[in-house]
């Protein structure tokens, strides 16, 4: 591999041990790419110093020192390293715990106290505390172009395609090297050849909300896998918000890290520019069959109409939805039996509370939450058996996770169920 | 019955060497919602190793998909005493490539031939990680699609 003299006097120890083996890490994991080079990037999304009580334990219990946690679980390290403010732009992403509700999603002291001295410990260290897997609708906007390490697949996915910036897939092991360094293996979508369009799908049934882009990008993600899929067709002219809910449901189903829709997103402005040097590899049509295909899959564990819980924010709602919600639940009161639990970052919530949308899903029943999700902190209300959800995203994870069952609908559909108590919603 | 060996060769990812029993998915696997790593096993549903443990077993699979937890699901399995023995994989990614690095596994991919369809669970398989050179020896029995019991 190359490197450059930076890279180099920090691979020597000349700028600390800390960068020393955070260096080490990316070269380890760059020649497991087997890229030629490192390249450098101000914005890095990820989740350092992240701790639950598994890991405490692991590293030692309460006299672990959280530098002792980032060294060796973030940087892959066998010595503990101090660890220095960060070198490159950085976001914390969503967690595990909600921080005003912790103790209504099950997570117990301990863990909410982990999680606040987590969230301490990247402020600490001049890390962005977002916590929020939409960065996007909370100012961190990458720019055309511009070179990024992000985690979170359906963030990826999202800057990459809509947006036009240059990240892969990362971990949580490589975006901390990359905010202590500032450098990220130069490899996958970072380089022009390999962000053209592989495959050719075909729209041929209208596409206009998010429910509908869920089940285009989850039928996407299934056939193409890890390849870079190229929309043609009926689909109109896409929100931010439905290309977030394509790319989650694309990058759940299969690998889609980058999609090109011709005419909308910035690298496919004609067909022909979408797949360059590429002649599509296959071509796949999404018509009324697939997409009934797609809505029965994701409905295969919905049995009981019953509903107990519904979830919404996955991913992290935008102020745009957050204001649909409180449109469909004003002057309407939830079922007795029915919790509904809406989640976005911290900054949409807090626009929510100013806007007076936060007060009217509270009236009608609904919590508001940050920070993480129903999956991700692996909670649901007590009692719960069947929940329903806009997000195919979230009906992909939360059954496996939470032992449920699961309804997947359009926005409407989950939240007349809250009101009603029972699923109606209905099969295209 | 006497036994088939056959080696294939590739690019080594993470050095070492071990060898250990296969256990195969033509399939990709999601890390985060797809694998318990307290418990090294795969819980996506409708995965053809749906219920499996791939625990001290050799994990032969096609690549990852899903969440970009993959390494630290990966990750937590070497903490945890659940990783697998070894990994081999067809189709590199991001999350494979930080996975295995921080599992710290013999691990080797871009096979001469495509490894799930070579080698059945079951098999014996040698991983050469420094090398790059992966060693099966047929099950009896565990070729022709037979699933061995």
């Amino acid at each position: 591999m190359e490197l450059d003299p930076d890279e180099r006097a920090m691979l020597n120890g000349e700028e600390g041990p800390a960068k020393q083996v955070a260096m080490d890490l990316l070269i380890r994991y760059a020649e497991a790419l087997d890229a030629d080079r490192l390249i450098s990037t101000d914005n890095v999304a990820g989740v350092p110093g992240a701790v639950n009580e598994f890991l405490e334990n692991y590293y030692g219990g309460e006299s672990t020192s959280h530098d002792e946690i980032f060294s060796r679980y973030d940087l892959d390290s066998d010595r503990v390293v101090d660890v220095p403010d960060t070198e490159a732009g950085a976001t914390r992403l969503q967690g595990k715990v909600e921080p005003k509700h912790w103790d209504e999603l099950g997570t117990d002291q301990k863990n909410a106290e982990l999680d606040r001295i987590s969230e301490e410990f990247a402020a600490d260290h001049d890390v962005e505390v977002l916590k929020t897997c939409t960065p996007y609708h909370a100012g961190n906007l990458p720019s055309y172009g511009e070179h990024c390490a992000w985690m979170e697949s359906s963030a990826v996915v999202f800057i990459n395609s809509v947006l036009g910036a240059r990240t892969n897939v990362e971990g949580r092991e490589s975006t901390s090297a990359a905010m202590l360094t500032g450098k990220i293996p130069d490899w996958g979508l970072h380089r022009d050849e390999n962000r053209y369009g592989t495959h050719r799908i075909e729209v041929d049934v209208p596409v206009d909300d998010i429910m509908n882009w869920g089940m285009l990008g989850y039928f996407v993600g299934k056939h193409i896998q890890e390849d870079i899929p190229v929309l043609i067709g009926d689909y109109g002219s896409p929100s931010r918000v439905e290309h977030k809910h394509f790319g989650a449901s694309a990058a759940t189903s299969g690998g889609i890290e980058l999609y090109h829709v011709v005419g909308e997103t910035p690298e496919a402005e004609t067909e022909a520019s979408a797949f360059g040097p590429n002649e599509p590899e296959d071509v796949y049509r999404y018509d009324k069959e697939a997409r009934r295909e797609v809505y029965d899959e994701l409905n295969a564990v919905g049995d009981d109409r019953d509903i107990d819980f519904v979830m919404l924010g996955c991913p992290h709602y935008s102020i745009e939805q957050v204001r649909e919600a409180s449109r469909l639940l004003e002057g309407n009161e939830l079922d007795e039996d029915v919790e509904l639990w809406l989640f976005a970052s911290r900054k949409v919530r807090d626009q929510a509370e100013q806007e007076g949308h936060a007060d009217v899903i509270r009236a009608a029943g609904g919590k508001m939450m940050t920070d993480t999700c129903s999956s991700m902190s692996q909670a649901v209300p007590p009692e719960t058996d069947v929940v329903a959800l806009d997000s195919a995203k979230q009906v992909h994870y939360l059954p496996a996770i939470m032992d449920v069952e699961a309804w997947f609908g359009s926005t409407e559909d989950v939240i007349d169920a809250a009101i009603s108590g029972s699923w109606d919603g209905e099969r295209p | 019955m006497t036994d088939e060996t056959i080696v294939l060769e590739g690019r080594p990812v993470v050095d070492g060497y071990i060898e250990a029993e296969a256990i195969v998915t033509d399939e990709t696997i999601s890390g985060w919602g797809g694998v318990d790593p307290e418990h090294g096993t795969i819980i996506e549903m409708r995965h053809d190793l749906h219920g499996e443990s791939f625990t001290d077993k050799v994990l032969v699979f096609r690549g990852a998909k899903g969440s970009s937890g993959w390494s630290s699901v990966f990750h937590t399995t070497r903490l945890a005493d659940t990783a697998p023995a070894a990994m081999i994989y067809e189709e590199t990614t991001t999350k494979v490539a930080l996975g295995a690095v921080v599992t710290r596994v013999p691990a080797v991919t871009d096979l001469d031939e495509d490894p799930t369809e070579i080698i059945d669970s079951g098999d014996l398989v040698a991983v050469d990680g420094d090398e790059g050179i992966v060693t099966i020896t047929k099950r009896a029995g565990s070729g022709d699609g037979d699933v061995p019991e």
